[in-house]
């Protein structure tokens, strides 16, 4: 039987405050502020990149200046100043890179720790092999000899380019084009690492691939992009963690990630992003506009998206499946917690192209404070899609009387045959159940953690179990004070 | 062990309990009843600290302290367990994580270590049995598509695991069919005796067959309007309460007893 460990386990939290806050002493490299075409040469030419990459990157650019920053998410903030950003750094140290973990700065292995991955123990007990990328590098990717011999290829994109530079050129921008929307564009422009993985016919991924992102520089935009492609018949399951300082400044996040799967691949994907939110005033935090999205190109192949968003001031995120392949399946599975100040505009699309194509979508959102918390999706039947099938199911809890909860799911139907269900729900936390739980001893903050995580449960049981335990605990620490 | 003394009590300053006095020692069973709207279930949720309630005077001790400042959750870890009228639903919580957390909040308290799983999945399996709760719904989430009696039985579960000294009762017996309560009452039974004390709220007699009370209370109008033994109890299932009607200061105490 399984039994509830993992709850003692986030019982036990006791410490509230966002907890990788702090800054760490690393001397870095850095571009000075600012994007020009020369800011997009200089880049590619500190990546040594081939000369098709340079030439994609400044196509973006000359595309993302005539682009608007869209206006439509239920979201509001000052104008970002794209002059102003610092678009490359690096730690000093990585100017030569290095070959071994034994190699990294040991200032940037103890920061890892801080952030709860010892990338070698906790890497060799979870079976989890880690690419850390760190505002704008990649700095390591472990258990890569393992995954090689499999056959899998997990590196850093700066990596991928060098080594294999046909599967970049093949599928990069295949999900999302360049000119996808304006982030997109500016990250395709900018972007300077992320993680590539390449799973070939018939492999199943030997352990949990992961990525932990991390910005540290002032004033550093990171713009990582991330490609995933498993071959016919093969799986994957990948991680991505996200955090950042504490600082008044609000930073950009502008990611691009893409999945491929041919026919009967299976990836699974899962996010838990706890950029800093800012503090309760509102001030400082991540602006995280990130483009996601997979394509089941090949028959019976699977994309499974699973994330918990509790960090970012702003979190505008649409984690798409583009079901192509005839009998492919889609999932989207999310929990969206908003404390304070904190803006959410997240949700999904599901594009049924094949026939019988299946889209499930499960959609939790909790308000606290003064946050504004927003599910935004779109369920397509394109007229050949026979027989598609949908489930999409959407409930927010509100934890106060001053935040908000939204709603936008749209369906666009071209085919008569879709069997089509959805179903939303909106609760306040009752102040019954609450009282429930501390008549049996539970305190307040332990009952939130309970009614919360109860709510979410759907979600959190779809990732991994080390990745659970962590959402769990997070959900608890986001939600400090949180009913009104 | 339980002390009550002139409370009065209101919700959003309408008051609801007039004068409460009330003492229980422990081995005792007291029981509760009055009419619908007479304030017995406040004075459940007061003594257990529920604060959308204001306790506007008198004073509550438990244990010979005053609880009035504790709240809610070190009320319990104190021993005051309060059985619901309607249980809450938790959903996606299954009913042995949370039993186990609340088990464990209140140990923790108490400065008591904190029982390990197969310590506590031990314990909890043999109170099921004996409440007649079916395995399967302690793996289910709190009290979700339970039916009225599963709830109540599992409400009683929870008084047996969590092991407090005073058990309140509210209407425990409302909904069960004549087996269920059997059990339920079983469950109580056992509970009771030295060092506990145990009250019931609820409309009927029926329940204070299989659990016979100390002392029986009529509460009317937020006031304790009339105390006895058990034979009140039954007095008032033979004749209602009409006859304590509006004559509070003058109970008519010449009808027969049985």
């Amino acid at each position: 039987m399984s039994e509830p460990q993992a709850n003692q386990d986030f019982i036990d939290v006791t410490s509230k405050e966002y907890e990788y806050g702090f800054v760490t002493d690393i001397e870095s490299k850095s571009l000075p502020p600012g994007l020009d075409e020369g800011t997009i040469k200089k880049i590619s030419k500190i990546k040594n990149e081939p000369a098709f990459m340079l030439e994609w990157r400044l196509d973006a650019f000359k595309k993302w200046k005539k682009m608007q920053e869209p206006t439509w998410a239920r979201v509001t903030y000052p104008s970002i100043d794209y002059q102003d950003i610092v678009y490359y750094s690096a730690p000093k140290s990585m100017e030569d890179r290095p070959q071994s973990l034994d190699e990294v700065d040991p200032e940037l292995l103890a920061m890892y720790e801080k952030l709860g991955i010892p990338m070698r123990e906790r890497a060799a007990l979870a079976g989890v092999a880690v690419d850390v990328v760190f505002d704008s590098v990649s700095v390591a990717t472990t258990f890569k000899k393992q995954l090689a011999q499999a056959g899998v290829i997990f590196c850093s994109f700066s990596e991928a380019v060098q080594e294999h530079p046909e599967l970049v050129q093949k599928y990069l921008g295949l999900v999302v084009p360049k000119t996808d929307n304006f982030f997109s564009a500016l990250n395709s422009a900018v972007f300077s690492d992320g993680s590539f993985v390449y799973i070939p016919k018939g492999v199943r991924c030997p352990m949990e691939l992961s990525t932990y992102f991390r910005i540290n520089e002032m004033n550093t935009g990171q713009f990582e992009r991330t490609l995933i492609i498993a071959d016919e018949g093969s799986y994957v399951s990948y991680l991505e963690g996200c955090t950042a300082p504490m600082r008044d400044e609000n930073q950009l996040h502008a990611a691009v990630v893409e999945l491929v799967a041919l026919d009967d691949a299976q990836i699974k994907y899962s996010t838990v992003q706890n950029w800093y939110p800012g503090n309760k005033e509102g001030k400082g935090g991540i602006y995280n506009f990130v483009t996601k999205r997979g394509i089941c190109q090949g028959a019976r192949s699977k994309i499974s998206w699973t994330q918990v968003e509790t960090g970012s001031a702003i979190t505008w995120k649409y984690p798409s499946c583009i079901l192509k392949g005839d009998d492919s399946t889609g999932e989207f599975y999310s929990v969206a917690v908003t404390n304070n100040h904190q803006q959410a505009d997240t949700g999904t699309k599901m594009i049924h192209l094949g026939a019988r194509t299946k889209s499930t979508i499960i959609s939790k959102g909790v308000s606290a404070g003064q946050s504004q918390n927003t599910y935004r999706g779109l369920v397509r039947v394109n007229p050949k899609a026979d027989q598609a099938r949908n489930y999409s199911q959407c409930d927010s809890l509100l934890m106060t009387d001053t935040s908000g909860a939204h709603t936008f799911p749209r369906m666009d139907i071209k085919n008569n045959s879709a069997h089509i269900e959805h179903e939303a729900t909106t609760a306040k936390i009752g102040e019954e159940q609450m009282f429930y739980c501390q008549q049996r001893g539970l305190s307040e903050e332990e009952a939130i953690g309970m009614i919360v995580n109860g709510f979410c449960d759907e979600v959190l049981k779809e990732l991994p179990m080390e990745f659970a335990v962590e959402a769990k605990k997070l959900l608890e620490v986001s939600l400090e004070g949180a009913v009104g | 062990m339980l002390a009550i003394k002139n409370l009065h009590a209101t919700i959003d300053q309408n008051p609801i309990l007039k004068g409460i006095d009330l003492e229980i020692k422990a081995g005792q069973v007291h029981a509760i009843m009055g009419p619908n709207g007479s304030g017995k279930s406040t004075l459940a949720h007061v003594i257990s600290g529920r604060d959308v309630y204001d306790v506007t005077q008198g004073r509550i001790e438990f244990m010979d302290q005053d609880i009035s400042e504790l709240s809610v959750q070190d009320r319990a870890a104190q021993g005051i367990f309060l059985s619901f009228q309607y249980p809450v639903e938790i959903p996606g919580v299954k009913n042995t994580v949370f039993l186990r957390a609340a088990l464990n909040a209140q140990r923790k308290a108490r400065q008591e270590p904190t029982l390990d799983t197969p310590d506590f999945l031990r314990l909890v399996k043999e109170k099921a049995k004996q409440v007649g709760l079916k395995a399967e719904l302690l793996q289910r989430p709190v009290n979700d598509g339970f039916s009225g009696g599963e709830k109540k039985r599992n409400e009683i579960l929870q008084l047996l695991v969590l092991d407090p000294k005073l058990a309140i009762l509210d209407e425990t017996d409302s909904g069960l069919d004549i087996d269920a309560l059997k059990t339920v009452a079983d469950g109580v039974n056992t509970f009771k005796g030295q060092g506990k004390g145990v009250l019931l709220i609820t409309h009927y007699q029926r329940l204070l067959d299989y659990i016979k009370p100390d002392v029986v209370h009529v509460l009317h109008n937020g006031q304790i309007i009339k105390s006895g033994d058990f034979s009140l109890a039954q007095k008032l299932e033979k004749n209602g309460y009409g006859w304590l009607g509006d004559s509070i200061d003058t109970p008519d105490l010449s009808l027969p007893t049985v």
